[in-house]
């Protein structure tokens, strides 16, 4: 029995292909999955992310506790956290260093830290912090905003395209700097918007209470944006260079051997769960990007590379519609260098692919050479 | 879902149309390439190869899977769309117009015994 977001209707109704997605019903695509990409690049779409979870960590006025608490749980530092709506990006490890889950931590008052976790690793983080809370903190609550749905708009006229669709918001939302979010009242009841996203373009990405999100789509769908589905939204996240938990890291790999070092924060004195085990084992791979260069296929997880220092494995792949060639992610031997040429097992024979330093493409442009 | 009455097809959901000259141009049918998603990539056999029946032949990739075409019945490729591998998403926007090879059968009846439009239907249920 799948999990259905508030949504559900509202995507069959557009024709949406479905798909079991961790366990909720969603759209793949409502029928071209590399239309809604460049929809997303050139224009706005829009993508129902109502299965993630907001989790709301709360402490008492007076003793705050959230952000001490959050210096030990996460490995990135909240104290860059300094503005009110600022976010950050961090993992959640655990003890052997290993990653539980990606998520995005606001700081909003230093009682009331919100965080966003994967659908798919939500219970499991909850759990692991209900954990931990009992052991360091027991006076915070925790609390899995079950009841707000989510959607993110995404491309460079997604944040004007929501101003006209969600009246009064202007104000708020024009003002609001990237990686930043506030909270506002609206006749839909209070919306939480933050400029983030997974696509690497601008954007806003706004939690609502779940029983107003269908009155938020059609607005958005009138205001000119487009349903875009997973499959896009995984295209879009590769070009970026964006990690997809579960494919480029899980509970196997260190965020060093990941690509996610510039995530972690080992340079202040500050301990964090994970913190010793990283430090005792420097990282012997990296999480490289590849451009497929001989015709012949996609790169897909789980394909073998060849390369002169060793081999590895594909994490992620795809074809990149802003390249029109296929791009992906792979666990290489460390001292693979960009530039190098590897080979990669696509099917049954071997083709060429170049090593280049992530994000294949940004702003609705490619930011890699495609010639060698 | 598109299954036009003119044409054959097989349960590996290929469609074949018998030209003129005896030949049969080979897709794949509209159940097929909504399966697939957008269509980035086809290998074509070469002309003159020789193929039995079933015998898998040419790939398509989208961007979410790789998938065989097999041959309907045995013959020869006489003929590869070469229009294809510059723009597989063709196959997306008109399934029953972008064939990918044709080939001579090795039995001139061959075809008869393929699967008509309305048992085609039936085999996938159309869900």
């Amino acid at each position: 029995m799948l999990k259905q977001t508030p949504l559900n209707v509202i995507h069959r109704a557009a024709g949406a292909r479905m798909v079991d997605f961790g366990g909720w019903d969603m759209p793949v695509n409502y029928g071209s999955q590399i239309d809604e990409h460049h929809a997303v690049r050139n224009d706005a779409g829009m993508f129902d992310v109502s299965h993630m979870r907001g989790v709301d960590l709360r402490g008492d006025a007076r003793n705050g506790g959230v952000r001490d608490f959050l210096r030990y749980a996460l490995a990135n530092n909240v104290d860059k956290l300094k503005d009110p709506g600022k976010a950050l990006y961090s993992c959640l490890l655990k003890p052997d260093g290993t990653v539980i889950d990606d998520l995005i931590v606001y700081f909003l008052r230093e009682d009331f830290f919100r965080l966003v976790v994967n659908a798919g690793t939500a219970d499991k983080d909850i759990a692991w912090f209900r954990q931990l809370l009992a052991e360091r903190a027991p006076h915070l609550t925790l609390t899995p905003r079950t009841d707000l749905a989510m959607i993110a708009i995404q491309g460079p006229n997604a944040r004007t395209k929501v101003w006209r669709a969600l009246p009064g918001s202007e104000p708020v939302a024009s003002a609001l700097k990237p990686f930043t979010a506030a909270a506002m009242q609206t006749a839909w009841g209070e919306v939480f918007i933050a400029r983030t996203g997974y696509t690497g373009e601008d954007g806003l990405e706004i939690m609502i209470p779940a029983p107003r999100v269908v009155d938020l789509w059609q607005a958005l769908v009138a205001a000119g944006v487009r349903p875009a589905g997973l499959g896009a939204r995984d295209t879009l996240r590769l070009e970026a260079g964006m990690n997809l938990y579960g494919q480029d890291m899980d509970e196997t790999v260190s965020p060093l051997e990941s690509g996610l070092g510039w995530t972690v924060d080992l340079a202040s004195p500050r301990d964090f769960v994970g913190k010793a085990a990283l430090l005792a084992h420097p990282p012997s791979r990296q999480l490289a990007g590849l451009v497929l260069v001989d015709k012949g296929g996609v790169l897909r997880a789980h394909q073998a590379v060849h390369t002169g220092k060793g081999d590895g494995t594909i994490t992620s792949g795809t074809f990149s519609p802003t390249l029109n060639q296929s791009i992906a992610l792979a666990r290489l031997p460390a001292d693979v260098a960009v530039g190098d040429t590897v080979r990669v097992v696509v099917r049954d024979r071997e083709l060429a692919a170049r090593v280049v330093k992530p994000p294949f493409a940004r702003n609705g442009k490619a930011c890699v050479s495609l010639t060698p | 879902m598109n299954i036009p009455a003119n044409l054959k097809y097989t349960s590996s959901h290929e469609w074949v149309r018998t030209e003129a000259d005896g030949t049969l141009s080979i897709g794949i049918t509209d159940h097929a390439q909504t399966a697939l998603g957008d269509l980035v990539y086809v290998e074509l056999p070469a002309i003159g190869r020789k193929l039995a029946a079933a015998e898998a032949c040419a790939v398509v990739e989208s961007v979410k899977a790789a998938s065989d075409i097999y041959a309907p019945v045995a013959g020869e490729v006489v003929a590869v769309n070469a229009d294809m591998t510059d723009a597989p998403e063709q196959v997306n926007k008109d399934p029953y117009a972008a064939w990918f090879f044709r080939i001579k059968p090795a039995d001139p009846a061959g075809a008869a015994k393929l699967l008509d439009a309305r048992a085609y239907e039936a085999t996938i249920g159309d869900a």
